[in-house]
């Protein structure tokens, strides 16, 4: 073998070495950066069982926390966010009155996202219904598309925001299922805020969840489950 | 120099209109600035009524840019000369309220700065997505078809071009009429009817733009109208305003027959307030009943009436689709079929929206964008109709 050849090999072979510590911090740091390296799997559904007889009349509690979590003004003007809200019901036939809270209901078939022009709406594996705030360029045809009017258009320019939560003057919003802390293997806050434990979060594709259980035993309704969107959200008693 | 003092006249007129149109778009431009300050709060807009006056202005020009391609259409698919004569007109109207109305829907959007996006991202299930593309290639196809009727050596394409045209304009007024189809959970929407109504009101909304900006030019060159034109002309129209008029009572009398829908239609016909004014006075009467009376009746039907027939028109078009696109949103959803409900998000509560004057302004901004573009096309191209002469038609 040549002079000329082992001095090449030897080259290639400091090179690669040099290349090999060069990037292997870096890419240890991108790993730490990005925490959990797994991604969403649609092995899991997030879904809510809320139970509207022990939801308490009045009682806004879970709302409250939304605001707080979320860092939403908690005002009540038409041009408000309001990504959760009471709803109180009146049976028109029977006159039975109720409260349930309404929010997002994280549709399998969601009409947000087969409308919007620009993919921000969208599912994630996991059934999440989330808006991409770089996608969404305030349209609003989610809004007009939605049937349960979950959606919120930010009318203003907001101030501190939570990091967690990102928010957009001009962008649409609604409730995220708090994705920020699911992703930590925490509860909504909603559910987490409820004193009479009214809303049960869990994996509605486990068998074995809590939720799926309950679900095989009561008697659990999907608002307006006519419309064949086979929602993440169920309620019981209504 | 006293015979040139009336062409000075008009010059210096024409530029003040110029002026005046400017002015309109710079206000509405201003009022965009306003909006990208401060956000929708200063709209009438919110989180019940999340499409107002903009979409009103915007949607009229569209629909009846496609509508006014009519002409076009009777001319090099159906070959009429009547027509054929006034298709690169149409042409330019057609482009100048495209332009118009899409400019108010994109300087609406809560975020107009990131337009780029929604051309670069795109989800082929969404309508909105299929009316970009649309409206990018009505643009294309009519400037295609005014080539070839104004360049000689391309006389030839005219037909096939009117032809692509004549098909472009149905499927973009599909595509319109489905923006609102595909609402299913909405009571004023989500209906198959919508698409061929909107198709038919284009029809009779965009020759009654036609006829206005006709007439204006025949007054302007102080020259009259052929009578056997005005009078097909003014007939047809009748006939575009009778097919629309059935249209909307077919779409209101099928929803008076769902017993689901009999609320909504309560409301829009009789309880709501503004919106059963508008829809009966603004669109039945003035927009619908006094321009067939001042186009079919045996001693009215000159010129003077059917500019005033036509101007009739489009204010019952305004009225009619301010009650579609607000009225529709403000009659609360039925989240909860058999309950009454109230929340602090206006569950079971009809909507409340006051237009603002911005928003009116960006609306009126988008009329002033058509105006100066038809005004300064016709002034610097040939686009004045000239009868072809009978013994060649």
């Amino acid at each position: 073998m040549s002079d000329t050849n082992v001095q090449r090999r030897q080259f290639l072979k400091t090179s690669v070495g040099a290349a090999a510590v060069a990037i292997a911090p870096g890419m240890l740091l991108f790993d730490m950066a990005h925490g959990k390296s797994e991604a969403v799997s649609s092995k899991v559904r997030w879904g809510m069982l809320i139970d509207t007889a022990s939801c308490a009349d009045g009682c806004n509690d879970c709302v409250t926390a939304c605001n707080k979590e979320n860092g939403l003004s908690g005002g009540l003007s038409p041009t408000d966010s309001q990504w959760i809200r009471k709803v109180e019901l009146k049976d028109m036939r029977g006159g039975r009155t109720l409260a349930l809270p309404m929010m997002c209901q994280h549709c399998e078939e969601p009409p947000c996202v087969d409308v919007c022009p620009t993919g921000a709406s969208f599912k994630r594996a996991d059934g999440i219904v989330l808006v991409d705030k770089h996608l969404c360029i305030g349209c609003r045809y989610c809004m007009m598309a939605c049937p349960y009017k979950a959606r919120s258009f930010v009318h203003e320019p907001l101030h501190d925001q939570k990091p967690d939560v990102p928010r957009g003057k001009g962008t649409v919003e609604s409730c995220t299922m708090c994705v920020h802390r699911v992703d930590k293997g925490q509860q909504p806050a909603c559910a987490e805020a409820c004193p009479n434990k009214s809303i049960l979060f869990g994996n509605l594709n486990d068998p074995e969840s809590e939720i799926s259980k309950k679900i095989r035993t009561v008697q659990s309704t999907q608002v307006r489950a006519d419309l064949g969107l086979n929602t993440g959200v169920r309620y019981q008693g209504l | 120099m006293a015979s040139h003092s009336p062409q000075q006249f008009k010059t210096r007129l024409f530029y003040a209109l110029l002026a005046a149109g400017g002015l309109v778009v710079l206000m509405g431009l201003y009022a965009v600035h306003m909006m990208d300050e401060q956000g929708h709060i200063i709209t009438g807009m919110n989180n019940q009524i999340v499409w107002g006056v903009p979409h009103v202005f915007a949607i009229f020009l569209i629909v009846s840019a496609s509508g006014v391609l009519n002409v076009s259409s009777i001319g090099s698919v159906f070959n009429k000369p009547a027509y054929k004569a006034r298709a690169p007109l149409a042409g330019l109207l057609s482009i100048a309220m495209l332009a118009g109305g899409l400019t108010v829907l994109m300087l609406d959007l809560g975020r107009p700065d990131r337009i780029i996006v929604a051309a670069t991202n795109f989800n082929h299930t969404s309508v909105f997505a299929w009316n970009i593309f649309l409206y990018s290639g009505m643009f294309a196809s009519v400037a295609v078809y005014l080539w070839t009727m104004m360049e000689q050596r391309m006389y030839p394409w005219s037909k096939p071009a009117g032809f692509i045209v004549f098909i472009w304009r149905f499927v973009l007024t599909t595509g319109t009429g489905v923006i609102f189809s595909f609402l299913v959970a909405r009571q004023a929407y989500g209906t198959a009817i919508l698409p061929p109504m909107f198709i038919v009101l284009s029809f009779a909304w965009g020759l009654a733009v036609f006829h206005l900006v006709q007439s204006a030019i025949y007054q302007w060159n102080e020259k009259s109208l052929d009578e056997h034109v005005q009078k097909r002309m003014r007939n047809l129209m009748g006939v575009f305003v009778i097919a629309a008029f059935y249209f909307v009572v077919a779409y209101h009398l099928t929803n008076l027959y769902f017993a689901h829908q009999a609320g909504f239609e309560r409301f829009i016909l009789r309880d709501g307030g503004i919106y059963p004014l508008l829809l009966w006075i603004g669109y039945v009467f003035i927009g619908s009943l006094l321009p067939l009376l001042l186009i079919f009746h045996p001693s009215l039907g000159k010129s003077k009436h059917v500019v005033a027939a036509s101007l009739l028109i489009v204010l019952g078009a305004l009225a009619l689709l301010y009650v579609f696109i607000i009225g529709g949103q403000a009659f609360p959803l039925n989240i909860f079929p058999g309950y009454e409900s109230s929340s602090s998000f206006g569950d079971g509560q009809i909507g409340l929206y006051h237009p603002s004057i911005p928003e009116v302004l960006l609306g009126l901004g988008g009329v002033g964008i058509s105006f100066l573009i038809a005004a300064i096309g016709i002034r610097v191209l040939d686009f004045t109709p000239r009868e072809i002469p009978k013994a060649s038609s």
